[in-house]
């Protein structure tokens, strides 16, 4: 296989990509060379000398443990527990958030044979007893729910207050337009105007 | 080929950046997968959650195809179960057991219809964990590994019936066991749900998950109704 074959079907290989967008992008890069590839390749090597995983939260970073369980500016005592590290991207998005995160790496699957075992519980439970609060911020799904409630018991032990996300209306949601499910979700959880 | 059917959803599996496999069970047609492209956006998503009752339109070119399905959400049953610890396992036991137990494309319209009623029940939070068992029972029978605990497989009488032959599925009194106490299934008490879990799993991993193992989700159920107590599911 050539370098060039090689080089799309990595291409192929990513999120949003199939054979014929890796042939664009391998194309793209190669008539951008210098300002394109060689730092692309140059930052590529730099991801996979540098950046792991947190031993602390699970988190990617480049040092170890990553800035945020680093920041002493974060409150130690309010941990947020997220399915994968896009979901404490999306949180740290919000910067309404002044804790730290632990990352779980997934949920109970009975479709991809992913148990408690699998999951960085055992870790979670020995940080949380140090926790005053811990926010369960998983997917409002049958699997991320089903997984919220298994880490709540789980950490019944640890003395730490668990609260989870609401479910609602999300904002600029239009009532006639969201699902049954959503809109139950949030009648039941309505508060005082 | 197509068809248009209600049906129950079992599991949805991603497929590529926003679609999904999923695998339904649906009143006429039994267990049926399709291809639900676009599944995986925020206004689709809710439709593919295991438990929702769907209106699905199913379309291949052929039979034998995966099939692409789209499907009108009819009532989601999870939103309701979703701060409830036991009834959401409950419901995560019922999809994996229908998705692990069932033949493909083989229709089980009484089933279909005792899994509405088990959602119901679920839904309404009261006496849901009889009708799991009672699911589970149906489920064996229409599997054609019914139980028959009617009447003791030894002497035909119909009292007194403590224990379950691992063998047959029959029922036996309590007279006619004494000499088999160690080798004879207990049938629980009408209340007992972890013991009627007990039962039905053996039978169910005896006949139908030989080969693949009790799902997880059911493991988690059961170890739950055992832990839990009946009293708090």
């Amino acid at each position: 296989m050539s370098d060039l074959e090689r080089l799309v079907q990595l291409l192929s290989k990513l999120p949003g990509l199939g054979p014929r967008s890796g042939r664009r992008a391998a194309l793209a890069l190669l008539k951008r060379r210098e300002t394109l590839l060689e730092p692309l390749a140059a930052a590529l090597a730099a991801a996979a000398r540098n950046i792991r995983a947190c031993s602390e939260c699970g988190n990617l970073d480049t040092t170890d443990p990553c800035s945020i369980c680093a920041d002493a500016r974060r409150d130690p005592g309010l941990l947020c527990v997220v399915e994968d590290v896009a979901d404490l991207w999306a949180i740290e998005r919000t910067k309404s958030f002044a804790g730290r995160y632990h990352v779980l790496g997934g949920t109970l699957s009975a479709i991809d044979g992913v148990g408690p075992d699998e999951l960085r519980i055992p870790k979670l439970v020995e940080r949380a007893r140090g926790a005053r609060e811990v926010v369960i911020a998983l997917n409002a799904t049958v699997e991320g729910q089903t997984t919220a409630h298994y880490v709540a018991e789980r950490l019944g032990e640890t003395g730490a207050s668990v609260t989870r996300l609401a479910h609602g209306v999300p904002v600029g949601g239009e009532l006639d337009y969201l699902d049954e499910g959503t809109l139950a979700a949030a009648l039941k959880a309505r508060r005082p105007l | 080929m197509n068809w248009t059917d209600e049906a129950i959803v079992l599991s949805a599996r991603p497929h590529g950046e926003s679609s999904l496999v999923v695998q339904l069970l649906t009143r006429s047609h039994g267990r049926h997968a399709g291809l639900a492209r676009g599944g995986r956006s925020a206004r689709a998503r809710a439709a593919y959650e295991p438990g929702a009752v769907v209106e699905a339109h199913w379309q291949a070119r052929l039979a034998e195809h995966l099939g692409h399905l789209r499907a009108e959400l009819l009532h989601p049953h999870a939103s309701a179960l979703i701060d409830d610890p036991a009834r959401l396992l409950c419901l995560a036991a019922l999809a994996a057991v229908a998705e692990a137990s069932l033949p493909e494309r083989e229709p089980h319209e009484r089933l279909y219809a005792a899994t509405r009623e088990l959602l119901a029940r679920l839904e309404e939070g009261e006496g849901w964990g009889e009708t799991y068992v009672a699911w589970e029972l149906l489920l064996l029978a229409e599997l054609g590994f019914g139980l028959d605990l009617e009447r003791c497989a030894a002497t035909g009488a119909t009292r007194d019936l403590t224990h379950v032959s691992p063998k047959t599925g029959r029922a036996v009194s309590a007279a006619a066991a004494a000499p088999y106490l160690d080798k004879l299934l207990p049938l629980p008490a009408a209340g007992d749900l972890a013991g009627w879990l007990r039962l039905t799993g053996y039978f169910l991993g005896r006949h139908v998950w030989a080969e693949r193992g009790e799902p997880a989700a059911r493991l988690r159920f059961v170890d739950r109704a055992t832990t839990s107590g009946v009293s708090r599911l």
